[in-house]
């Protein structure tokens, strides 16, 4: 009984004193922002990293920067008849913009038809064939992409279409199995999020499974499904090794789609090995893949612009 | 409680006892060294050969060879980033490398071939016929006595050690038209061996019957005809070290360039040794005859 003061402080001490939860949730957001400043920092450094190798052969080697977006002739090695490097990089950025687009063409109707299928027409089944199968192919190595595409596409288009076999088609045909389960995963997603109402709705008003389909379901997740689109493009885009495989590493401005052309990383993946640091050479491959960077820098935004305009609920 | 921390500390203090012991009393010579070779992906196989065998011999040394291509090695090895860059050319002859301060070990000779698909019906070219083809003057094979079927060329990437040796002595220094590029030789020999009326050009020890190796000229491709200079398509095989080697370095190239190596390995893997050959080549191209009877 006699000591009821120190009790007193005690228990002020007690309640001023920070409660293990505390400490534990201000160590927790002390772990979390120091992952989250690692992540930006290396992020940042891999930019400031590229895009300063990148501008250096405009710079140092006072390449044009009209002359190397629109230039045909890729020969770094080598001086043209006016005393400039020949860094023209259009025939690669022309192959990689072309087999995007073509096997994102002829990805997407695949892809939302495959997802349609699993999600509105049966969706047991869907979910209990193809959900496996569509993850099976995003786990294939990149490297099992090429080779197939190499010993089958390549001799497949060669016998039917002529020419070499290597060229935007062999590529366009291995990039379409590539970005499809990417596609299909993200378009089924988007279908998912469609609320049910919508359905109902539609189904009471006297639509077939068909017209709900395509008018309300299709319409309401058009957002989703074209972020799906451009993640697929992006994927094409960056993807390398499977590309350098079959389209034939020729750095020419292609006229028809069996003729051997180049894309920005396959010109990466040849040359890089071959050239020395801090030559034009290599500046001039940095440059690419400055390229390459910024043009998935834009397909993020993209991605962000359609989530926040498309929106219909 | 007390007792099991003491005994825990006691073991504690005999194992690091132990560790320092046993990394005082260690093999030394060069045990616990290592060194790294980085460069062209033609010299890759014998140097690592060599390392694993060395490493087998002397215990606690350690080897480390990457590839990377010849202009990775050159650059790493002028940085001073690495003991030994494997090249393909002599450092000079490639571009953004000044070659101060490095130092030449030529430890291995390779031939390099044109090949050709086998259905071409072609098996002996001119040297005027070989450019005419690369240059894009001559575009199907009837036009150099071959069937009837177009010319698809195949290129090493620019700036490989072959393609450089292929243009400056089998294209008499022209350059080749802009074709496909493939950058590995085990890559060129199969899209030569599965297409039609390809052609492109591979070292020696990647020839197989899949491909048909060209005559030049009327000259075989084959190691006599480079031990004499009859065959003008050949480099040597570098490893460059930033000045004269030291330690394990030095002692590892000058076992690769022992006879015990140069005989045996050097052979069994496809290159040809620089004692065999009865000429020396210096970077401007120049021959010269030498004794050359060494075995």
């Amino acid at each position: 009984m006699k000591n009821t003061q120190p009790t007193t402080a005690d228990l002020e001490r007690q309640l001023k004193r920070r409660s293990k939860a505390a400490k534990l949730e201000v160590w927790g957001r002390v772990v979390s922002f120091s992952a989250l400043i690692l992540i930006v920092a290396v992020v940042v450094a891999i930019i400031g990293f590229v895009a300063s190798k990148g501008i250096a052969t405009f710079t140092t080697n006072h390449v044009n920067l009209w002359d190397f977006l629109t230039g045909k002739d890729w020969n770094p090695g080598i001086k043209d008849a006016h005393g400039k490097p020949e860094v023209g990089a259009l025939s690669m950025i022309v192959g990689s913009f072309l087999i995007t687009i073509l096997s994102a063409l002829i990805a997407t109707p695949f892809a939302i038809g495959t997802a349609v299928f699993m999600n509105e027409i049966s969706p047991n089944r869907g979910a209990k064939i193809l959900q496996p199968v569509t993850e099976l192919l995003v786990g294939i190595p990149s490297v099992v992409y090429g080779f197939i595409g190499l010993s089958v596409v390549v001799p497949f288009t060669r016998n039917v279409f002529g020419g070499s076999g290597f060229g935007i088609l062999s590529g366009t045909c291995v990039l379409f199995v590539m970005i499809l389960p990417t596609v299909t995963s993200m378009s089924a997603d988007a279908l998912r999020s469609v609320p049910r109402y919508y359905r109902e709705a539609s189904l009471a008003l006297g639509a077939t499974q068909w017209q709900t389909i395509w008018k309300v379901v299709l319409r309401a997740a058009t957002p989703g499904l074209m972020t799906a689109v451009v993640f697929g493009m992006a994927r094409a885009f960056g993807e390398a090794l499977a590309v350098q495989m079959v389209i034939g590493n020729a750095a020419l401005m292609p006229h028809t789609l069996v003729d051997p052309a180049a894309t920005l990383t396959s010109v990466l993946t040849t040359g890089i090995g071959n050239t020395v640091m801090g030559s034009l050479q290599n500046n001039a491959l940095w440059s690419l893949a400055l390229v390459l960077l910024l043009m998935s820098l834009v397909f993020n935004l993209i991605v962000r612009l359609i989530g926040r305009k498309g929106r219909l609920h | 409680m007390t007792k099991k921390r003491w005994v825990q500390g006691i073991v504690l203090v005999v194992l690091v006892a132990l560790g320092v012991f046993a990394y005082q009393t260690r093999q030394t010579s060069h045990a616990g060294e290592s060194i790294t070779a980085v460069g062209s992906t033609a010299l890759q196989p014998l140097v690592e050969a060599a390392g694993e065998q060395y490493t087998g011999e002397h215990l606690g040394t350690f080897i480390n060879v990457q590839g990377g291509g010849t202009g990775t090695g050159l650059s790493q090895i002028q940085e001073g980033a690495v003991q030994i860059g494997d090249s393909d050319l002599f450092a000079t002859e490639q571009k953004g490398i000044t070659g101060k301060d490095l130092v030449d070990h030529r430890v291995a000779v390779v031939g390099i071939t044109p090949i050709v698909n086998k259905q071409t019906g072609v098996k002996n070219l001119s040297t005027q016929q070989l450019t005419d083809i690369f240059t894009g003057r001559v575009t199907n094979w009837q036009q150099v006595g071959g069937k009837k079927q177009p010319i698809v060329l195949i290129n090493r990437a620019q700036g490989s050690g072959t393609r450089a040796t292929f243009e400056r002595y089998g294209l008499a220094g022209h350059r080749s038209k802009t074709a496909q590029e493939q950058d590995s030789s085990g890559m060129v020999r199969q899209i030569v061996a599965t297409t039609p009326g390809a052609i492109s050009y591979v070292a020696f020890s990647y020839v197989n019957h899949t491909v048909q190796a060209l005559a030049l000229n009327h000259v075989a491709p084959t190691e006599a005809n480079v031990i004499t200079n009859h065959w003008k398509i050949w480099s040597y095989e570098h490893l460059y070290t930033k000045g004269q080697p030291t330690g394990l370095t030095k002692d590892f190239i000058a076992y690769v360039q022992s006879p015990a190596i140069q005989k045996t390995l050097v052979r069994q893997l496809g290159y040809l040794s620089p004692t065999q050959m009865h000429v020396e080549r210096d970077v401007d191209g120049q021959v010269t005859k030498i004794g050359g009877t060494r075995p």
